[in-house]
């Protein structure tokens, strides 16, 4: 029934060469964000009355929690299709999708101008149930506390082994709670996803008249819903192949097919969608016709087409060298659609632009780099990465 | 402010239910409103004589600072460029010919259907009963939503400040409409082209307007239908594109966006469901599982 075996502590050095240019750039970002709340959010971006959300919410939240995806995109394999067959990539997988909700809620706390208001989301007297922000906040706060139940197993297996008897006693009584409980909060951690996820796409429908139409329509809460899910798959493809290559482990290679052969599927049911949406809502011929919005419309759609056409090879799907590269490609696809939803695609009136400034993009990349920098620390500490023994086992777990 | 005693069981049913998520809140349709409880203006573009008086009795009134003009380097005149943190409203000028020119006021249109208002998470952006679309700074978490949102453009944040508010008109709700039940800008303006009433009996004057001068007025009242319809609403002599006035349809953003959400979190059962059916096939993959593993061993 125990664990243990599944997942292993990664035994290396943490102070490395990528650990420090990474806390540099944390610590770049930190500045800034220190610059940020003495002088103002003007101070050190680009934003505007006309652009008035710029690359924190389109890439930390809009993009950055797509990409955090990969925990929802197993979990749903794991207990709903019942492939127990993945299970050992759920724990590196719940990880980085806590990381990646928690710094895009960090993000948020900066970008919020009055951000020591922040708790009338929860007073029940301030709710406004039509607001989509409403939920959208809900969901993801609560979602992250899930996020976070959900990976507390490595945590307390971690603490049973410790020397201090009280605390070994504490955490295998916590294991033992979890282990029974757990389950609720799994499917939880489902529901929540599905949620938010396709209430972000909802989110930019009262945009109506500024978001061009190539990205406006009423399917937005699909499209953000099913784009959501193959990035999550890609992504646990990509961070399982550059953490097999960078700790010199053995390629999960027989999994990573499988994911990969979903995420195929739903990327190019998602492109079918996209493009039929475009057709009824006699959008098509604009879509194509070169301007920049078609342009853009264009990079983002051959992107994931590209990507997935790679993945339908068999031969493609067993070589992690091509996986890497088609799951690389179905991200930033992906996840440029997102962004052209919040960002590219909006425009609120001619004679108004929008780049993000120097320090605004440092703080993009300190809190990238800072959730690097802890994930990598924490599989160094806490068992999260497949075992190796077992990772070639089929439906090695739990047994 | 205050919420009704049915919108607060409302609330609780939601969160009754576990999570909070837009819930039972009616479902708003896209009709137009005609009635007479609205506060409103009316702006006639071909009688504004472009004094600016309006711009700086709001900014007294409503206590805004100044803005220096780049030519004048003693600081004489305030001079504001565009809508901003600093201006509510402002008086522009469209000019084609040294004959052919007109003046356009510009600012929060107070709609029927506030875009403002439905995309508020903390109901810091509210609708009064008699029309007015206000802001409540202490409410308020600054996430710029309500930017997003409104088709006009026309809340303004204060990008320079660590204490940042939004700033829009409120009609001078706690200002000059409190004390005199008037706008400051319709009691100042010396010409009349700001007239401040109520909607139906304004939407009344514009029609006459338009039919006793067919030949001064483009027959469109701009604001009478448009997303819903705004409780400011406008005549002018020249194309309204060419005022800056944004084409825009009939049916509000806001209320495609609500009906979409209401659609999917009806009752708050579609969540349920997926929540309860999700539960059931997690467990009898479980059941199966452990099934399967003691025939195994
Ligand atoms: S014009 Fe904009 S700010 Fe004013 S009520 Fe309408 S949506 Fe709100
Ligand atoms: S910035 Fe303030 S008023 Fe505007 S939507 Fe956000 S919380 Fe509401």
């Amino acid at each position: 029934m125990s664990s243990h075996k599944e997942y292993e502590i990664l035994n290396r050095k943490i102070l490395t060469p990528s650990f420090v240019i990474l806390s540099v750039l944390t610590a770049i970002g930190f500045y800034f964000i220190g610059v940020r709340f003495f002088e103002g959010i003007g101070a050190v971006t680009n934003l505007s009355d006309a652009y008035p959300w710029g690359i924190w919410i389109a890439y930390d939240v809009a993009t950055g929690t797509a990409i955090a995806c990969g925990g929802y995109a197993v979990a749903i394999l794991v207990y709903i299709l019942n492939n127990n067959h993945y299970h050992p990539l759920m724990r590196s997988a719940m990880l980085t999708s806590l990381f990646g909700y928690g710094l895009a809620g960090f993000s948020v706390v900066i970008d919020l101008g009055r951000f020591w208001n922040m708790f009338n989301l929860l007073k029940p007297q301030f709710w406004q149930l039509n607001s989509i922000m409403f939920e959208v906040a809900m969901c993801v706060m609560i979602y992250t506390f899930v996020l976070f139940l959900e990976f507390s197993p490595a945590i307390f297996e971690k603490l049973q082994e410790s020397e201090n008897y009280g605390m070994a006693r504490l955490s295998e009584k916590f294991s033992k709670f979890l282990d029974k409980y757990l389950i609720y909060f799994i499917i939880l951690g489902i529901t929540l996803p599905t949620m938010h996820q396709s209430s972000l796409g909802s989110m930019m429908i009262i945009a109506a008249f500024k978001l061009h139409p190539n990205w406006h329509t009423p399917i937005l809460p699909l499209l953000f819903l099913i784009n959501c899910i193959f990035i999550g798959y890609s992504i646990v493809i990509f961070e399982s192949i550059t953490s097999s290559f960078k700790f010199g482990r053995p390629y999960e290679t027989s999994q990573l097919a499988g994911l990969g052969r979903i995420a195929l599927f739903l990327a190019l049911g998602w492109i079918a969608i996209r493009f039929t949406d475009l057709f009824v809502r006699n959008q098509l011929m604009e879509a194509f016709s070169f301007d920049f919005y078609s342009v853009m419309f264009l990079i983002e759609s051959a992107l994931i087409i590209l990507g997935s056409v790679i993945l339908m090879s068999g031969h493609n799907l067993n070589s992690p060298r091509k996986l890497f590269i088609s799951a690389s490609l179905i991200v930033l696809g992906g996840g440029l659609y997102r962004f052209n939803t919040y960002i590219i695609g909006f425009d609120p009136g001619v004679g108004f632009s929008y780049f993000p400034a120097f320090g605004e993009f440092m703080i993009t990349v300190g809190i990238v780099s800072f959730e690097i920098l802890l994930y990598s620390i924490f599989v160094k500490i806490f068992p999260v990465l497949p075992a190796v023994h077992k990772s070639k086992a089929i439906g090695g777990s739990n047994v | 402010m205050k919420k009704s005693r049915r919108d607060f069981l409302k609330i609780c049913g939601a969160a009754a239910l576990g999570t909070a998520v837009p819930a039972a809140a009616d479902a708003s349709s896209a009709k137009v409103f005609t009635d007479n409880k609205d506060f409103s203006m009316l702006y006639d573009s071909t009688i504004c004589v472009g004094c600016k008086a309006c711009v700086t009795t709001c900014k007294q009134v409503n206590d805004l600072a100044t803005e220096q003009g780049k030519f004048d380097k003693n600081n004489l005149w305030d001079s504001p460029e565009k809508l901003d943190s600093n201006t509510r409203t402002i008086i522009k000028l469209y000019k084609e010919s040294p004959e052919k020119y007109a003046f356009v006021k510009k600012q929060c249109m107070h709609c029927a259907k506030p875009s403002c208002v439905s995309a508020c998470p903390v109901s810091a952006m509210q609708k009064s009963d008699n029309g007015i679309v206000f802001y409540d700074k202490d409410i308020c978490i600054g996430c710029r939503y309500c930017l997003i949102a409104c088709p006009y453009n026309i809340p303004k944040f204060e990008w320079e400040k660590p204490i940042p508010k939004i700033v829009k008109c409120d009609m001078c709700k706690f200002t000059n409409f409190k004390q005199k039940g008037i706008t400051a800008c319709a009691e100042v303006c010396p010409t009349d082209a700001i007239l401040f009433g109520k909607r139906g009996d304004l939407i009344k004057i514009a029609k006459k307007r338009i039919k006793d001068h067919p030949d001064i007025y483009i027959h469109h009242i701009y604001g009478e239908h448009e997303v819903g319809g705004a409780n400011c609403i406008y005549l002018a002599g020249v194309d309204f594109n060419k005022l800056s006035f944004p084409n825009l349809p009939n049916p509000s953003a806001a209320a495609l966006s609500e009906n979409i959400q209401h659609t999917i979190y009806k009752g708050f059962i579609a969540p349920v469901a997926l929540y309860g059916t999700l539960c059931f096939v997690a467990f009898r993959n479980r059941k199966s599982k452990k099934d399967g593993d003691n025939e195994q061993s």
